[in-house]
C-alpha cells in the first residue's frame, strides 16, 4: 500500500506536468488557425464528439512542404551537434585537470565551475553581447593589441551562437565527466606504463575508455538542450542562424499560429526521444558495470 | 643424490642481478629511503618486510620507475636505471590493488602487455593462453574483472604481470585482499610458479609469516634503512638486532651485563649429551642375565644413569648479570669479547620450557603466571619472574585444556638451554 502510493507520487507528477501538457499541445497542433481567444479551432466548446472529428494532420504536412522547418531541424542538429563537439574539446581537459589537481584545490575547482549558475542565463548571454559587439571587450582589446584594425564581426553569426552554447552548456559538459575520472585508480595508469605503455598512449587505452561514460552523459546533456535552445540563436545569432527554437518562437507569438507551433514542437520532441533514450541507456549500463 | 642448495648470496663470483648503491630517497623534508646498499639475486624470491612507511613501497616504485633515487645508483643486470622510463623496464609489478582494466576482458587484461610489444596475433594468443593455464584461469577469459573473485582477480593479475616474461617482477602486497585460507594457499602457489617460470620475484608485505614462508631472502626494514638481509631460518634464528628480533615472531628483550664466563662458571650440564642409546633389558631379562647368563657371557655393561649428576663444566660463552641477586643467564653462544658490555638476551617463547619442579638447565628461574593466551594449538604463558622481569614461554598444547596443570598465579620454573638464547648489542 504505502509503496504503491511512492510509486504513483513520480507517475502523478509526471502525468500532470508531462503527460496533460503533451496531450494539449498535441491536440493543437491538429486544429486549424482562427481568430478568436484562443487562437485555433476546434475547442471543447463544440463539444467532444465534434472536436475530435474536426481534427486533422493537416499542420503536419504543411510542414514537410514549406522548407523553412526541415532546414531549421536540420540547422539545429548542425549547430547542436558541433556545439557538442566543441564543448567536449573545451570542457575534457579541464574536467582532467581539475581531476588530477591537488585534493585541497578541488572543492574550489569545483565550485569555480558551477558558480555561473548563480547568476541569471539571460544576464550572462546579455553579457556576452557586450563582449563580442563592433565595439564590445574583445574588439577593443584585439585594437589595442594591434593583432586587427577594424573590429571583426562575430555578433548576430553563428560564432556567436556557437561560443554562447559551449560557455553555457560547460559544466554540464566538466561535471560528469571530472567525476569519472576522479574516481579512476591511478595506478590503472601506471599498470599501463609498467606495462608498455607511454603516457599518451596510457592516456588513449585507459583514461579515455574509463571516463566514456562521463563524455557520452556530457555530450548528452549539452546536446538535448542545445538542439531546442532558443535564446542564446536569438541574442547572439543573426537573421542566418536558423534554429528550430527560434522558428517556434516566431510561430508562436509572431505569427500567432499555434497550430503549426505545436505542430513543430511535437516533432522536436520526438527528435529528442531518439538521443534521450541512448543517455538513458547508456546510463543504466553505468549502474549495471558498477554494481 | 644432494640438491645443490640455492644460495647465490653466498657465492663470491655470482653478479646480482639488482645492486642498490648508497641509494637515498628524500620527499622533502622526509627521507624515504636512507643510503641503502642491497644485492638481490637472479631466480631469488626476495621479501621487503617492514611497518607501514618503512620504505619497501618506495624501493619497489623505484625498481618499477615510478620514482627516481635522490641520489645513488640502481642497476639492473649490471645497467643503470636510472633514465630508463617504467614502460621501458624489463620490470613487471603487480599493484596492490590489482589495477586491473575495468573495461577489458581477463584476456584482453593479460594480453595488454604483449600487445605493446608485437603485433602478431598468434604469438599473443598464444602466450596468453599458456598465462591462462599457469594461473588456471581458462574457463574465466571472457569475464570482466568484477565478474571474478577477489582469488580469481589476484592471479589475472599475476597473469598480466608475468605475461612480458620480465627479468624482474615486484609483487606490492599481492596477498593483502585475501583472507587467511586463500593467502596460505596462495602462497605456496606464488612460490610453485615463481618455481616454474624461474623469474626473480621481490614481494613487498607486511606480513612476517608470508615473507617467511614464500621468501628466499628477507630484508627487514626500518626507517628507510635495511636492518638485516637473511633468509627466513636465519632471521628468525640468529636476527641481529633487537629490534629484528622483536619484529619477527614473539620474543622476550632482557637486559643486561655481559660477563665473559670464566669468571663465572657455574654448574650446569653440557648443552647436548651425546649418548649411544643401547636397548636394556627390562627386569625379567635383568634376572636371566644376572642369574643365569653372566657366568657365559660375562659382566653386563651398565645402563648409563639418566639423571648423571650435573657436571661441573666451565661453559663457552658469556654469562649476563641482568637482575639483583639473580643468578646470571647463560649463553653459550655469546662472544667473550663481549665483556663488560650492555647486551640483550633474545628469547623466542618456543625454546623456553615451563614446569612445576625446579627443572636441570643451565637457565632455570622461578616466577608466577601472570596471563595465559590460549592460542589453539599452543599456548603462551606471560610469567613474571622475581624483579619484575615478564617473560614468555610457548608449549604445544598436547593435552586437553581441561587436564593442564598449570593455571594463573601459579609459581612455576622457566627454563631454557645455553644455545636458546641470541645475544644481541643493538
Amino acid at each position: 500500500m504505502r509503496r504503491g502510493v511512492l510509486i504513483a507520487v513520480p507517475y502523478l507528477w509526471l502525468l500532470a506536468l508531462f503527460l496533460i501538457p503533451f496531450a494539449v499541445v498535441f491536440k493543437i497542433s491538429l486544429s486549424d488557425v482562427a481568430l478568436a481567444i484562443p487562437p485555433y479551432t476546434p475547442t471543447l466548446k463544440d463539444g467532444l464528439g465534434a472536436m475530435l472529428s474536426q481534427l486533422d494532420f493537416e499542420n503536419f504536412v504543411f510542414l514537410t512542404e514549406d522548407d523553412l522547418y526541415w532546414k531549421a531541424y536540420l540547422s539545429s542538429l548542425q549547430i547542436a551537434f558541433f556545439s557538442t563537439v566543441m564543448t567536449l574539446a573545451v570542457g575534457y581537459p579541464m574536467a582532467y585537470a581539475m581531476a588530477r589537481a591537488p585534493e585541497a584545490w578541488r572543492p574550489t575547482l569545483l565550485m569555480l565551475v558551477i558558480l555561473p549558475f548563480w547568476t541569471s542565463f539571460l544576464i550572462r548571454v546579455y553579457a556576452w553581447v557586450g563582449i563580442l559587439s563592433g565595439e564590445g571587450f574583445l574588439n577593443q582589446f584585439l585594437l589595442w593589441l594591434g593583432v586587427i584594425d577594424t573590429p571583426l564581426t562575430i555578433l548576430n553569426t553563428n560564432i556567436a551562437v556557437y561560443i554562447g552554447i559551449v560557455y553555457t552548456y560547460l559544466p554540464f559538459m566538466i561535471l560528469p565527466i571530472y567525476s569519472a575520472l576522479d574516481r579512476l585508480d591511478g595506478s590503472l595508469i601506471e599498470a599501463a606504463e609498467d606495462l608498455g605503455c607511454s603516457r599518451i598512449k596510457a592516456f588513449w587505452l585507459v583514461t579515455i575508455p574509463l571516463s566514456r561514460n562521463g563524455i557520452i552523459a556530457g555530450c548528452f546533456l549539452v546536446f538535448i538542450p542545445a538542439l531546442g535552445e532558443f535564446v542564446i540563436p536569438s541574442l547572439l545569432g543573426g537573421s542566418g542562424t536558423l534554429m528550430i527554437g527560434k522558428v517556434l518562437f516566431e510561430e508562436f507569438f509572431s505569427n500567432r499560429d499555434w497550430p503549426v507551433a505545436s505542430a513543430v514542437a511535437v516533432i522536436l520532441l520526438f527528435i529528442l526521444i531518439i538521443p534521450l533514450v541512448l543517455f538513458q541507456r547508456n546510463q543504466q549500463r553505468q549502474t549495471e558495470a558498477e554494481t | 643424490m644432494a640438491e645443490t642448495v640455492f644460495a647465490p648470496w653466498n657465492d663470491p663470483d655470482e653478479t646480482p642481478l639488482i645492486r642498490f648503491k648508497n641509494v637515498t630517497k628524500s620527499f622533502g623534508d622526509f627521507t624515504a629511503i636512507d643510503d641503502l646498499t642491497l644485492d638481490i639475486y637472479a631466480r631469488e624470491f626476495f621479501a621487503l618486510l617492514g611497518p607501514s612507511g618503512c620504505g619497501k613501497t618506495t624501493l619497489m616504485r623505484m625498481l618499477a620507475g615510478f620514482e627516481t633515487p635522490t641520489t645513488g645508483v640502481i642497476e639492473l643486470d649490471g645497467q643503470n636505471i636510472a633514465g630508463v622510463p617504467a614502460n621501458k623496464r624489463a620490470v613487471n609489478m603487480m599493484f596492490q590493488s590489482y589495477a586491473l582494466f575495468p573495461h577489458l576482458s581477463v584476456w584482453d587484461n593479460i594480453a595488454f602487455g604483449l600487445r605493446r610489444e608485437t603485433s602478431e596475433k598468434d604469438r599473443i594468443a598464444a602466450r596468453v593462453e599458456e598465462m591462462l593455464k599457469l594461473t588456471r584461469l581458462e574457463k574465466f577469459a571472457r569475464r570482466k574483472p568484477h565478474q571474478i573473485s577477489g582469488g580469481q582477480r589476484q592471479r589475472v593479475a599475476l597473469a598480466r604481470s608475468l605475461a612480458k616474461a620480465p627479468k624482474l617482477l615486484l609483487l606490492d602486497e599481492p596477498l593483502g585482499a585475501l583472507d587467511a585460507k586463500l593467502r596460505e594457499a596462495t602462497q605456496f602457489e606464488l612460490m610453485d610458479i615463481q618455481e616454474k617460470t624461474g623469474t626473480t620475484f621481490v614481494i613487498v608485505t607486511h606480513d612476517q609469516e608470508e615473507a617467511m614462508t614464500v621468501a628466499s631472502r628477507v630484508a627487514v626494514m626500518d626507517e628507510g634503512r635495511v636492518m638485516q638481509v637473511a633468509t627466513p631460518p636465519d632471521i628468525y634464528e640468529a636476527p641481529n638486532s633487537a629490534y629484528v628480533a622483536d619484529f619477527i615472531g614473539d620474543v622476550t628483550l632482557i637486559d643486561g651485563v655481559a660477563r665473559a664466563s670464566s669468571a663465572g662458571a657455574s654448574s650446569a650440564q653440557p648443552d647436548a649429551v651425546v649418548t649411544e642409546r643401547k636397548p636394556q633389558p627390562n627386569e625379567l631379562g635383568e634376572w636371566l642375565h644376572d642369574k643365569i647368563l653372566s657366568p657365559v657371557l660375562g659382566e653386563r655393561e651398565p645402563a648409563p644413569q639418566p639423571d648423571a649428576a650435573p657436571q661441573e663444566v666451565a661453559h663457552d660463552g658469556i654469562a649476563i648479570d641482568w637482575a639483583e641477586g639473580q643468578a646470571p643467564l647463560i649463553a653459550t653462544e655469546g662472544d667473550p669479547a663481549l665483556d663488560g658490555q650492555s647486551v640483550k638476551l633474545a628469547l623466542r617463547p618456543e625454546k623456553l620450557s615451563i614446569s612445576k619442579d625446579k627443572p636441570d638447565a643451565v637457565n632455570a628461574f622461578q616466577g608466577k603466571v601472570i596471563d595465559i593466551a590460549y592460542l589453539g594449538n599452543l599456548s603462551t604463558y606471560h610469567v613474571e619472574l622475581a624483579g619484575g622481569q615478564m617473560i614468555k614461554a610457548q608449549i604445544a598444547n598436547t593435552r586437553r585444556i581441561s587436564r593442564r596443570d598449570i593455571t594463573w598465579e601459579d609459581t612455576v620454573w622457566v627454563s631454557w638451554s645455553g644455545t636458546a638464547g641470541v645475544v644481541l648489542t643493538q
